[in-house]
């Protein structure tokens, strides 16, 4: 065995998977974590994040690499050793025992004392608020009732680690939003360490101590919230993260972290990523809300010349969609108050932001 | 102006009644054809032959004058001149209609060994002329055979000449009813006796089902899409295969000289051929390669229905996976098990075909004995009381079933 940092709660050390021994699933992935910590694993459909939990919670083998926990590898510890709690996207609650008896369940294969299991499942059914529900089957609660006994089902037992896989992926709006100060709420109050899978970026971003952005098998940053949001290290995390709009360009000069790009529409300054080079393609990212149309208070450092396409009203703001000398989609969006702007089809606008809200990343 | 009364007015009922019974009448017409075929083809004859094992009107209507003279008999003498001289004259009428034959069988039933005596009687008393019987009829008639002056004989004629009779059931369940009216065992015990092997038979088919059918299936619902369907094929292949030729095959298999038996000495297992084809054991094989599709089939669909992730859930918990498979996934399965287990032990208590073929004598079940006296024996009342009485049984089990496990806890598919 290794000799693994016994600091950190949870390690993952260039694991490997393959299902068939042709392609790797998941490439070398890495990440240490710290006890209490919230991470949400985000990434498109089929990147690996299942695969990630299922490898932790023990149902799929370790093709290569090494998880520890606590400094001891677990890789050969059978999954019912783990001590791991799970919650499913379809919740797996027993449909032919009582509410009362799902939760007994994890306790009863432990052997507690009847009366200390009778006493724990009160006290859970508190927690999440069913007290009046012990009694009744998983089949007559509604979808959020199910989700809230399906955490406390998984925390009953008291596992240091608890893996959520798209908990809220069947819920409605509403009831997301509900569940997921639920959920913040259980972790703050009983601190145990939680990996989650998310589709949903809105819900990573709420909830996440970090954020670890999976692509293709491969983390393409992990990262707090903000910091991801803000600072994204590469091109596919700063589209997939938020919405983003970006600019092809040639970088000309370089100096520490600025760049001066060449764009069809003039010359704009940006913050620079690892990897630049003079010369070299590059596409150049703002976000929407960063964007200015003059008239303006707003201080700015760069300034393009763009063709009005289209607006679109959505509420509390509105989305101007306007195009590039090249044809590229640019989107603004403008808080809807009187400062909003009217334009004729077609006609020319300028668009004004600040260098340090725009990063140039290599192309391609 | 508009009506905005919460409740219907005359013409609102009307109309809403009508459409009312016009989609009870589709709904009807919809159903007709079945109701009409089931009527025909399940309703009728189940009636047919429950009216049948209590009705037998043959004797009743071959010698009915003599039936109403022996309405009088005090029973523990031979009858009055009058009654033998009525029965010598329906003797001699049968033996020209050539009837005595039936009531020969039909006596020989109640009684055994008076088939030829009926007979024997009949041709003495063919040719004798009317005048004379009517005179010495009763003298003629006991001097034909010494049977007739014996009042056994008489009660076993009197109780054929029943038309209505519990005779059958009594029968079917190895009772007969004494002289004297009272109820005891029969010399010969056979029916209960083959009820019991057949529910036995029908419960170790059922058992050897689920031990071969419930892993099957288990690693079916777990295995790729294309996989599942290739093992499908094999557990359909009997399906599509004739039951004939199936059979047959197993009488290949398991005769004095057939494969298996080859195979075991040539290996050196046994130097002189098992005894396997016409038994208990070949019948018992036979049947449960035969319903096994009927085991996995509702199994397989249950099982597809159950998510991976209970199990996964129980374990995470801390349970082992035997554990966890007992308390979790058992009870998931449950309704496709029972549907499962139903319908194979319901199907095998009346198997018919292969225990004729690979049963011999021993591996005979209670369907074959129905045959039998349908066809060979021609006793249709028996067969029709026999018939009735495992459908009570099967009525009965099911009861129970649905006492103890639930019928709506049942998935066929
Ligand atoms: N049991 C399996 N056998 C073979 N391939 C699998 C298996 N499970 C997953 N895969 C493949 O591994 C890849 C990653 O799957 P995984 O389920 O981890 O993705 P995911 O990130 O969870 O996707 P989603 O967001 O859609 O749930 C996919 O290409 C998938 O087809
Ligand atoms: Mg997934």
């Amino acid at each position: 065995m290794n000799d693994l940092g016994s600091d950190t709660f949870l390690r993952f050390d260039n694991v490997k998977k393959s299902y068939d021994q042709k392609s790797l699933v998941v490439k070398g992935f890495d990440m240490d974590v710290e006890d209490g910590e919230f991470i949400t694993l985000l990434g498109p459909s089929g990147s690996g994040k299942t695969t990630v939990l299922m490898m932790l919670a023990g149902f799929e083998s370790v093709t290569s690499g090494d998880i520890a926990i606590a400094g001891k590898s677990i890789n050969r510890t059978a999954p019912n050793k783990r001590n791991i709690g799970m919650v499913f996207q379809n919740y797996a609650l027993f449909p032919h025992m009582t509410v009362a008896e799902n939760l007994a369940y994890p306790l009863t294969v432990r052997k507690t004392p009847k009366a200390q299991i009778k006493e724990r499942v009160a006290e859970y059914l508190k927690l999440v608020e069913l007290s009046d529900f012990g009694a009744r089957r998983p089949g007559q609660l509604s979808g959020g009732q199910r989700q809230r006994v399906a955490l406390a089902r998984a925390m009953i037992f008291e596992p240091t680690l608890i893996l959520m896989d798209e908990p809220l992926g069947a819920l409605d709006k509403n009831l997301r939003e509900q569940m997921q100060f639920e959920i913040t709420r259980l972790h703050k109050q009983l601190g145990f360490t939680v990996i989650y899978v998310t589709h949903d970026q809105t819900e990573a971003l709420s909830m996440s101590s970090r954020i670890a952005v999976f692509n293709d098998g491969v983390v393409q940053q992990c990262a707090p919230p903000a910091e991801l949001y803000e600072r994204p290290s590469n091109a596919f995390v700063a589209d997939f993260i938020g919405e983003n709009n970006f600019v092809p360009g040639k970088v000309i000069t370089l100096e520490g972290t600025t760049a001066q790009v060449q764009t069809d529409g003039g010359t704009i300054v940006a913050q620079a990523v690892d990897g630049l080079a003079i010369g070299h393609a590059c596409r150049v990212s703002i976000r929407p809300e960063k964007l200015f149309i003059p008239p303006t208070s707003h201080a700015h450092d760069n300034a393009l010349t763009v063709r009005f396409n289209t607006r679109i009203y959505v509420g509390d703001f509105i989305r101007y969609y306007f195009k590039l000398p090249d044809g590229t989609d640019i989107i603004v969006k403008v808080l809807n108050d009187l400062s909003a702007p009217e334009f004729a089809d077609d006609a020319e606008a300028q668009l004004l932001w600040l260098a340090s809200d725009s990063i140039a990343f290599p192309a391609g | 102006m508009s009506d905005t009364a919460a409740g219907l007015n005359p013409a609102d009922a009307r109309n809403a009644a009508r459409d009312v019974r016009r989609r009870k009448l589709q709904a009807f017409l919809f159903v007709t054809p079945l109701l009409v075929f089931i009527i025909f083809a399940f309703v009728a004859p189940i009636a047919t032959m429950l009216y049948r094992s209590v009705h037998n009107p043959t004797v009743a209507n071959l010698v009915p004058e003599t039936l109403a003279a022996l309405d009088d008999w005090s029973g523990n003498a031979v009858p009055d001149d009058a009654v033998l001289i009525q029965f010598a004259t329906d003797m001699k009428r049968m033996a020209n209609d050539r009837t005595s034959g039936q009531l020969a069988d039909e006596i020989n039933r109640a009684l055994p060994g008076m088939s030829s005596v009926v007979k024997s009687t009949a041709r003495s008393l063919r040719r004798v002329d009317d005048a004379e019987i009517s005179a010495n009829g009763a003298t003629l008639l006991l001097e034909a055979n010494d049977r007739w002056s014996d009042p056994t004989t008489w009660h076993a004629l009197k109780a054929a000449g029943q038309v209505y009779s519990s005779s059958y059931y009594l029968t079917s369940v190895d009772l007969e009813r004494t002289a004297d009216g009272g109820i005891a065992q029969r010399d010969t015990q056979i029916y209960v006796k083959l009820y019991t092997k057949t529910l036995r038979m029908a419960l170790t088919i059922t058992v050897l089902t689920i031990v071969l059918g419930y892993p099957l299936a288990f690693f079916m619902a777990h295995a790729s899409d294309g996989l599942a369907n290739f093992l499908m094929v094999f557990v359909l292949l009997p399906f599509w295969t004739s039951l004939l030729v199936r059979t047959t095959a197993w009488i290949a298999l398991l005769q004095t000289n057939g494969v298996v038996n080859s195979s075991l000495m040539a290996l050196g297992i046994t130097d002189e051929p098992i005894e396997m084809l016409y038994t208990q054991f070949s019948t018992i094989i036979a049947m449960t390669h035969i319903l096994l599709p009927f085991m996995v089939l509702p199994l397989y669909a249950v099982m597809r229905g159950i998510d991976s992730s209970y199990m996964r859930a129980a374990i995470s918990m801390g349970s082992r996976p035997l554990g966890a498979w007992y308390k979790i996934y058992l009870p998931m399965s449950l309704p496709g098990l029972s549907a499962g287990a139903l319908l194979v032990f319901i199907i095998s208590v009346g198997y018919y075909i292969t225990p004729a073929l690979v049963g011999g004598t021993d591996g005979q079940m209670i369907s074959n004995i129905i045959a039998f006296h349908m066809q060979q024996s021609n006793n249709w009342e028996l067969a029709a009381a026999l018939g009735s009485l495992l459908l009570i049984l099967i009525l009965l089990l099911y009861w129970l079933f649905d006492r103890f496990v639930g019928t709506d806890n049942l998935k066929l598919g």
